[in-house]
């Protein structure tokens, strides 16, 4: 018998079923986009048939970091923009888990952007959900790597004189199989996208924008956004890097300038994901690794055998 | 001169083939029924610069480099003859002699490659050959060695001359090639072994007494070193799952894992940073996998913040730290005992680990198999701690040390069916159970990704029994002395089950030394040597850092009038920490220090007691220091 039961069941999956029964109060502000990934979250999941004992959540520190206390499946709450690296890991221990990784813009482009690169790089076969608010909200209100050049707040009094991330272009050059952009105030698009990302096989990036009615009230809400695939002003082949690449920096310069461009930016479906890769080197087992302390008829080896080299 | 002992040392540059030659040549002593123990010094460097392995051989159990050397293979360093990095670095052709002439026992033997030193250059060589009744052999192995194959073989040459200027038998030495090589380059070789050995034996008159000690061990042996035994340790643990960072000595243990794993159907990764490295062992064991990394000092600070992580969310997970020089980055090819409170205390709040620290290959095989044992057990980090020279420094071990059956169990981890009968709490399982009556130690249980009915939210914040975070004051206290109250059971379990601390010497000794991890051996050869001088001395070597071995360490200073801390670092750090574990014996305790990048002798141990108990020895001549407690 397996050990892992979960893994795999077959049935009807309802979206209720990812609130824990006794929902601990929320503790995001009235009108947080926070509200927003929640939600697509759990509709997206039934859509990708996925139950939540299969599914793992892992979320860093902060506003964002709190999703895995209000959606129920498996859940890691680790520490400040280190979601990426217990999440790949977890994946690779037991490739059947659905891996879903989620931090905010402070936690995953600042403090964990050495991941995100690298985790995008690999293609592991994973989502990561960014809640975008330009802002760090938790610790009340600092500039954050997306927060605009110019923005002033009480570590940045005079304004900031930073150029904020691009973190679409980041994901893309970094390796990212899978980029795209969603808003907290477009929960059909959001459910559609996160759907797409956690089908793909290979690293998913999609960059949330959520609103933080508190700590930034100059931003914008996000809307009026315009769904790149819904416009007929933008054509572009979102399997094409260039295009892709082109396409992202559009949308990266007219953020700040109120125009929101959201859609799929870029789908490369062939790029194999890291584990298919390192199964190929043979640099990884086929059967999952966490499964083997169940199999009581696996023979394991033992250093004796490799001793002749010392003799 | 006594025959007794061989310390062979082979000098030359780094990237030279110091290391593979000097191993193939303790393993030949190995073979040979002799008990062997290697030392290298290195230069942070990758090629040139001086370096040299040291390999002591003996018929009796050798448990340290001992002291001084008595047979020196200077081979020249071939890296050296950049004019412009001679200007850099000073003339390094010559240094693999002249660095090493200190420390050359008196009546002791030299062969130099006069192919590349001219032994012309150094001042006084002469009158410093016939004060100390050297006896030098200068032979042209480089020569030899270009004309039957090419220059690098010249350490070959150089062995040859060894095996004829020391009477042994050269079958050992081809048996070992006949394995590592084939065809042309073995061809090559096993010549210039021969011709060199027959030059020697025909053109020159061996003027000294040297031979090599005659071997009568019959007992099956490796040579290992210390991060051998950590890795066949966590491989024979069931350990499946490596992640880490390069950084000298932690290398060591990571590429030797890396080196097996794929073919067991393991994974290593190599990540992008240390703080990533210990993250991705937790993602690995909180989602099922047996898994390790680890660090040397300044990568073992970067892994502060997810061993506090291991700790809240209760994920097992083993780190090695392999302790280089520090502070910062320090000395990166040298030894030193610094790193003990960093890894004792690092990471927020009122954290706990398990910290074992083995003091020889065998211990480091044994503790690290303790360390999954417990980590998984109890749900909580362990760390093993041990320094560059039991890390790369090979030893010969009874192979039977390893013959030992795998443990793959996963240790406090339910099954299925245990979770159909499972408290739920909000529809998640309550991973993180209160432990009311004490009886399981502290332990809740554990449930993996995946199984059914075992959801539950695993957080580093303070969170309650399904793991919601909760800043609940009466859940904070419950969760906290639960947490707490593992390192007593653990206490518990390895006074019963593991006997860690090492006794050595008559049980009724006047005085005692201490130590901790690779210092056990070089202090057991100075209590030899101080009973045999006339003095009552026993030591101990303490491995349990935390939970510290109080009952036993308690014991054995109350047995004893006073006791000698021996330690590799500036500060005493290992003293400090008993007397804080035992909150008692300051007037008892005094500390050998030794900091300067090289691990002890004996005769600095034997010096060190001397000069506290005895006749007031003379330390000057060594880098070390005592240094009387403070307080209780």
């Amino acid at each position: 018998m397996s050990a892992f039961n979960a893994i795999g069941e077959e049935r009807e999956i309802n979206r209720d079923e990812f609130t824990p029964e006794i929902e601990p109060q929320a503790t995001w502000c009235p009108g947080c986009g926070d509200f927003g990934v929640l939600k697509a979250l759990k509709q997206a999941m039934p859509e990708v048939g996925r139950t939540p004992e299969e599914t793992l959540l892992v979320t860093g520190i902060g506003c964002s970091g709190k999703l895995s206390s209000y959606f129920k499946s498996y859940g890691f709450h680790s520490i400040h923009g280190r979601a990426l690296p217990v999440a790949r890991a977890a994946k690779m221990a037991n490739p059947d888990l659905e891996v879903v990784a989620a931090g905010g813009d402070g936690d995953g482009y600042g403090i964990g952007g050495n991941h995100f690169m690298h985790t995008a790089r690999e293609n592991h076969d994973m989502t990561y959900i960014v809640f975008d608010n330009e802002i760090f909200g938790l610790t009340k209100g600092q500039t954050s790597p997306t927060s605009p050049k110019g923005h002033k707040s009480k570590t940045q009094p005079h304004g900031s004189a930073k150029q904020p991330i691009r973190p679409l272009s980041l994901a893309l050059t970094s390796g990212a199989s899978y980029v795209a952009r969603t808003a907290a105030v477009n929960p059909n698009q959001a459910k559609e996208i996160l759907t797409e990302a956690m089908e793909h096989d290979g690293f998913a990036h999609v960059d949330f924008l959520t609103q933080c009615p508190t700590w930034n009230k100059d931003a914008k809400q996000y809307v009026p956004y315009i769904d790149v695939q819904d416009s007929d002003d933008y054509d572009f082949d979102i399997t094409d890097r260039s295009e892709a690449s082109e396409m992202m920096q559009k949308a990266e310069n007219a953020l700040y300038e109120g125009e929101v461009l959201t859609g799929r930016f870029y789908h490369d479906e062939d790029r194999p994901s890291y584990q298919e890769e390192k199964q190929a080197t043979g640099d990884m087992p086929e059967e999952p690794l966490a499964e083997r302390y169940f199999d009581e008829d696996y023979e394991w080896e033992r250093s004796y055998d490799l001793l002749d080299r010392h003799k | 001169m006594t025959n007794d002992e061989l310390i062979w040392r082979i000098a030359g540059g780094s990237g030279d083939g110091i290391d593979s030659t000097s191993q193939n040549f303790a393993k030949a002593l190995m073979r040979s029924g002799l008990n062997v123990f290697t030392h290298r010094h290195y230069p942070s460097r990758i090629r040139g610069g001086h370096t040299y392995v040291e390999i002591r051989a003996k018929d009796e159990p050798v448990k340290s480099r001992g002291d001084n050397y008595n047979f020196l293979l200077a081979l020249g360093d071939s890296f050296a003859r950049n004019p412009q990095e001679e200007a850099y670095y000073g003339n390094e052709e010559i240094k693999p002699l002249t660095e090493n002439l200190d420390e050359l026992r008196e009546g002791g033997v030299i062969v130099y490659d006069s192919g590349l030193l001219d032994a012309s250059e150094i001042e006084n060589f002469d009158e410093r050959v016939e004060e100390n009744n050297w006896h030098v052999y200068d032979l042209d192995l480089r020569g030899l060695a270009k004309e039957h194959g090419r220059e690098v073989m010249r350490n070959t040459a150089g062995v040859g001359a060894t095996a004829a200027l020391l009477d042994m038998d050269l079958q050992y030495i081809e048996d070992l090639m006949e394995d590592a090589m084939s065809g042309d380059v073995l061809e090559a070789n096993l010549q210039i072994l021969e011709e060199a050995y027959e030059s020697v034996n025909e053109d020159y008159e061996h003027t000294h007494d040297l031979r090599a000690p005659t071997g009568t061990q019959e007992e099956e042996q490796v040579l290992v070193s210390g991060s051998h035994g950590i890795a066949y340790g966590s491989l024979d643990e069931g350990c499946r799952f490596i992640s880490g960072y390069p950084m000298t000595p932690w290398t060591d243990v990571f590429t030797i894992m890396t080196q097996h794993l794929p073919d067991m159907g393991g994974i290593s990764e190599q990540v992008e940073d240390e703080i990533a490295a210990a993250s991705l062992a937790i993602g690995a064991s909180h989602a099922g996998a047996k898994a390790m990394s680890g660090s040397s000092g300044g990568g073992f600070a970067l892994m502060s913040e997810p061993l506090g992580l291991a700790e809240m969310t209760e994920t097992p997970i083993v780190l090695v730290e392999s302790m280089r020089a520090g502070g910062s980055t320090g000395m990166p090819t040298k030894p030193e005992q610094g790193d003990l409170e960093h890894v004792l205390y690092t990471s927020q709040g009122d954290s706990n680990r398990v910290v074992f620290a083995p003091g020889d290959a065998a211990e480091c095989y044994e503790q690290t198999r303790k360390a999954f044992e417990i980590a998984y057990e109890y749900q909580i980090p362990a760390i093993v701690i041990y320094d560059q020279k039991l890390s790369g420094g090979h030893q010969t071990v009874p192979e039977d040390v390893f013959d030992e059956e795998p443990n793959p169990d996963i240790g406090s981890v339910v099954t299925e069916e245990d979770l159909e009968e499972a408290v739920q709490e909000a529809g998640r399982f309550k991973r993180y159970m209160y432990d009311a009556d004490g009886e399981r130690g502290g332990v809740s249980p554990r449930s993996l990704p995946g199984q059914k009915g075992g959801n539950y939210l695993a957080s580093g914040n303070e969170h309650n029994e399904v793991g919601h975070i909760s800043e609940d004051p009466d859940n904070r206290v419950l969760q906290m002395n639960r947490r707490m109250s593992k390192l007593e059971s653990i206490r518990d379990e390895l006074a019963e089950n593991a006997d860690h601390q090492t006794v050595y010497g008559p049980e009724d000794a006047e005085y005692g030394i201490l130590s901790w991890g690779s210092t056990k051996g070089v202090v057991e050869e100075a209590v030899d040597v101080l009973n045999e001088q006339g003095h009552s001395v026993k030591a101990m070597n303490v491995s349990d850092m935390m939970p510290f071995a109080k009952d036993e360490v308690t014991a054995f200073l109350e047995s004893v009038d006073e006791a000698l801390v021996v330690e590799m670092n500036a500060t005493a750090q290992f003293r400090r920490h008993v007397q804080g574990q035992l909150g008692r014996f300051g007037e008892k305790l005094y500390s050998l220090l030794k900091y300067d990048g090289n691990p002890f002798e004996p005769r600095e141990v034997v010096s060190g007691f001397e000069s506290r108990i005895g006749d007031d020895a003379d330390l000057s001549q060594y880098n070390v220091r005592i240094e009387s407690a403070t307080g209780d």
